[in-house]
């Protein structure tokens, strides 16, 4: 027999709290661009140009040793960090002064260095270089991305219900982009193309969840003409509370797996998905509903019958 | 909702099974596809570089460089019909090649009418053909006595997208000549080129036979002048100073040669590597006229050096012991047996139109790709899992229906992919495994609304008919708006991004076909069959 997590008649005042919730959302909104400023985003050379090398050795690397020699082939600042494990690496610099030629090199001595600190065999397992054109150019393409997402669903829900509709997703997208970059800045892990990636997936999944929960509102207006509108929208959100946690439930399952044996090159995509997960889900409940009340939302639009229901 | 005619339900059916005949050959390697008879499935997932091992590289044609040559080259033929032979000779002053166009200030203004006349009449004669009806050059005057040659907007259109198009062509040669598996090369953008080649190790040395220009050209050394001389600047008219190829260490030689090209690496017509006195050379055949003209200068310059210039560098410059009639001959120089065979390749490939510029490069070790492909492969079972045990302690019966639409969901994506040939990379792996996560997003939905239907006292067949019809419009309006979100990343978006944009849009629409039609068709198959009272849910 199937076990019902979520029990059938939840009665939870979520929109008690929507006061508490909104500022408390404001605040973390706001700190969170004020931490993007602040602290700034770990850029990947994707956004600030460079050169990445991924190196792998048989036995651990000592990074001491391997900082210090790297640091005297005057290629500007040079950062190591260890990549999963203890013997693989990944090596980043800036882009040198020069062509092609000067790169190359760069990359040559980096790697012949590193040869000779490293006692055991390495092997080179990734090289990348971003010049700076194409790095400005994804820097841009992404900014450009996540806006249009938000825009055109922005629109779209203000086709298929009413602008304030429209306007509450918006603004609960904007809320999981800003809380997202967020942790971003404070984790400092690093941020590159795959994570725009993840922001728009975590656009998407909130804008699933805030689509579910509005739907049930405007089914409800429907249904129920009389009732107090924040009142309804409790109503519709415990109604879809048990699809709410039960989906989120799954999607987790499925990305924590990934978080775990998907690999180091896209931990830090399932790692922002994670987080947005979370947020998108509060973020449905806790900012896209609430809006509607704030934004006078008026009933009447969705009274299909009111023109015939004339009073005696 | 619930009642479907036979031929959906043959449909529904049908694409099931087609959907899983196309993942067939990804349980299979390469070679043993191969040998599959015809009517079966053979199209394997494509996996990206970043999974296969290779190396993507993004070059850009520096097409202004065109343009200027070619203006530079004019500068010189409008420099000499301003001193025409048996004539007056007209002064100049400040003659520059500046933004597609050759400017110049006649001295003495009333001579600009004759100089004008000068210029129309040599750009008759070398009219460039590009554009009939249009001219490709327009020649005007400017200010009080100025005077400028200017390339129309078109033929510097022209001119540039002919000049991306040759680099592409001659990129393609040179890549398809190192005999790697697969390599794709296309145009991206107006003046752009990716290069993708699985399986490289050596991004370097791919890329350094990919952008050297390889401009070859025979002239003679010019004799008038010791290096020494021309090194403090008193360098012969006609002749310029050129670096000989880097030998090993030491300070570079250098030579003084005539401008004038004997020959050009135009005209040859076969470049092999081979091996003379047991150094490495590379052995060249010219076309009938270059071979004339070959022979015409060795015939007349016998005892004296000329120079093989390579991209502005000497190769070597041998003196012409007798001359070379037979249109071959040999280039030797300090080759290793490589640098003889990549010289060859690079000589019979041709040499690019304009200089490529290295915009991106990501290389991945094919161990890297093959720990990648078992990590999201290893991801993605252990989710299914943990998604399907879920399932089934939510809704128990209905939770295996739902399984199985998600295993067929699994298979369309997997056989959609291979079928539609697009790339799967590493986060588009990530793709998958979330629309694992969120597929079963649209029977969760059905399910709950049941369960409401059920509570508010309708019977098993009416709360299973409201579930679907219900909950349809959500979930119409929950998968659009994820389809706007993919179909912009994949528009909008470089590499990566697009990769997991596919998979996504992908799985949305499989995940929509299966979790609507595939489960409605088990339920509603099983409450023909079964008749229950009510929903075990």
């Amino acid at each position: 027999m199937p076990v019902q997590f979520i029990p059938s008649d939840t009665k939870i005042p979520f929109m008690k709290a929507r006061h508490v919730a909104v500022i408390m959302s404001i605040v973390m909104s706001i700190a969170s661009f004020w931490l993007v400023y602040d602290r700034g985003l770990n850029f990947g050379i994707d956004f600030e140009g460079g050169i990445l090398v991924e190196l792998h050795a048989e036995d651990d690397i000592d990074l001491t040793a391997l900082r210090s020699g790297l640091g005297e082939l005057g290629l500007g600042e040079v950062s190591i960090q260890t990549f999963g494990s203890p013997d693989d690496i990944l090596i980043r610099f800036q882009r040198q002064e020069g062509e092609q030629e000067e790169q190359k090199t760069a990359v040559d001595h980096v790697v012949a260095k590193a040869g000779e600190i490293i006692t055991s065999k390495i092997t080179v397992r990734r090289v990348e270089y971003v010049g700076p054109k194409v790095s400005d150019e994804l820097v841009t393409g992404g900014i450009i991305a996540v806006a249009l997402a938000i825009g055109f669903s922005m629109l779209y829900l203000w086709w298929r219900f009413e602008w304030q509709f429209g306007v509450g997703a918006a603004l609960s997208m904007v809320h999981d982009v800003a809380l997202t970059m967020g942790l971003f800045a404070v984790t400092q892990l690093e941020f590159n193309l795959t994570i725009v990636a993840a922001l728009l997936t975590i656009v998407g999944y909130s804008l699933n969840d805030t689509v579910v929960v509005f739907d049930r509102i405007r089914e409800n207006l429907r249904k129920y003409r009389k009732m107090d509108l924040v009142e309804l929208i409790d109503l519709s959100l415990n109604e879809t509370l048990a699809r709410t946690i039960l989906t989120g439930i799954s999607t987790f399952l499925v990305l924590f797996a990934l978080l775990i044996f998907g690999g180091d090159v896209i931990r830090g995509l399932t790692a922002a998905m994670i987080w947005g997960l979370l947020i998108g889900v509060y973020s449905s409940v806790f900012v896209a509903a609430p809006v509607l009340p704030a934004l006078k939302l008026r009933r009447e639009t969705f009274d299909e019958t009111a023109k015939t229901d004339t009073k005696p | 909702m619930l009642a479907f005619t036979r031929w959906q339900t043959i449909l529904i059916i049908a694409i099931c099974l087609i959907g899983l005949s196309t993942t067939i050959p990804n349980f299979f390697s390469r070679q043993a596809v191969e040998s599959f008879p015809s009517w079966l499935p053979s199209k394997q997932l494509n996996l990206g570089l970043d999974l296969q091992g290779g190396a993507h590289l993004l070059f850009e044609v520096d097409t202004n460089a065109v343009i200027k040559d070619r203006l530079e080259a004019l500068q010189d033929d409008v420099r000499n019909s301003l001193r025409p032979k048996g004539a007056d000779r007209i002064n100049f002053t400040r003659m520059r090649v500046q933004n597609n166009a050759i400017h110049f200030d006649v001295t003495d203004v009333a001579e600009r009418p004759r100089a004008l006349e000068a210029v129309r009449t040599l750009i008759g004669n070398t009219g460039s053909g590009f554009n009939p009806g249009a001219p490709d050059l327009e020649v005007a005057t400017e200010g009080q006595s100025g005077i400028v040659v200017r390339m129309s907007e078109a033929a510097v259109a022209q001119r540039k997208r002919a000049a991306v198009e040759q680099s592409i062509e001659i990129v393609r040669r040179r890549v398809d000549e190192l005999g790697t598996r697969e390599p794709s090369i296309q145009r991206q953008g107006d003046d752009r080129i990716v290069v993708q080649v699985p399986g490289v190790q050596n991004a370097e040395d791919l890329i350094s036979t990919i952008n050297t220009t390889a401009q070859l050209s025979f002239r003679m050394v010019d004799l008038t002048a010791s290096v020494d001389e021309a090194m403090r600047g008193r360098i012969p008219p006609g002749s310029e100073v050129l670096e000989a190829v880097d030998a090993q260490g030491g300070e570079p030689t250098h030579y003084v040669v005539r401008k004038r090209v004997l020959v050009s690496g135009d005209s040859l017509v076969d470049a092999q590597p081979s091996f003379q006195d047991g150094q490495a050379v590379v052995s060249f055949r010219f076309d009938s006229a270059g071979g004339k003209r070959f022979a015409e200068a060795t015939r007349n310059n016998v005892g004296r050096p000329f120079a093989i210039i390579l991209d502005n560098k000497v190769i070597s410059a041998p003196r012409i012991n007798e001359p070379i009639l037979g249109g071959s001959g040999i280039i030797s120089g300090n080759f290793t047996t490589e640098s003889a065979n990549k010289l060859a390749v690079l000589l019979r490939a041709g040499a690019l139109p304009a200089p490529l510029k290295i915009l991106e490069q990501r290389t991945v070790g094919p161990d890297l790709g093959a720990d990648s492909v078992t990590a999201g492969t290893t991801a993605a079972i252990v989710g299914t899992i943990a998604v399907l045990i879920f399932m089934i302690v939510c809704y128990g019966w209905f939770g295996l229906v739902a399984n199985i639409a998600l295993i067929f969901n699994i298979a369309l994506m997997m056989g959609g992919m291979s079928l539609i040939q697009a790339t799967l990379t590493l986060p588009g792996i990530a793709g998958i495994v979330l629309t694992i996560g969120v597929a079963v997003d649209a029977n969760v939905l059905v399910f709950e609304r049941m369960r409401e239907e059920i509570r508010a006292g309708k019977s098993a067949i009416a709360a299973a008919e409201a579930g679907y019809t219900r909950v349809i419009v959500t979930i119409i309006d929950t998968n659009l708006t994820t389809l706007i979100a993919s179909g912009i990343m994949f528009y909008l978006g470089a590499g990566p991004v697009k990769g997991f944009a596919v998979t996504l849009t992908i799985g949305v629409i499989t995940s929509m076909f299966t979790s609507v039609y595939v489960t409605r068709l088990i339920i509603a198959t099983w409450l023909r069959r079964a008749r229950p009272r009510t929903l075990p849910i």
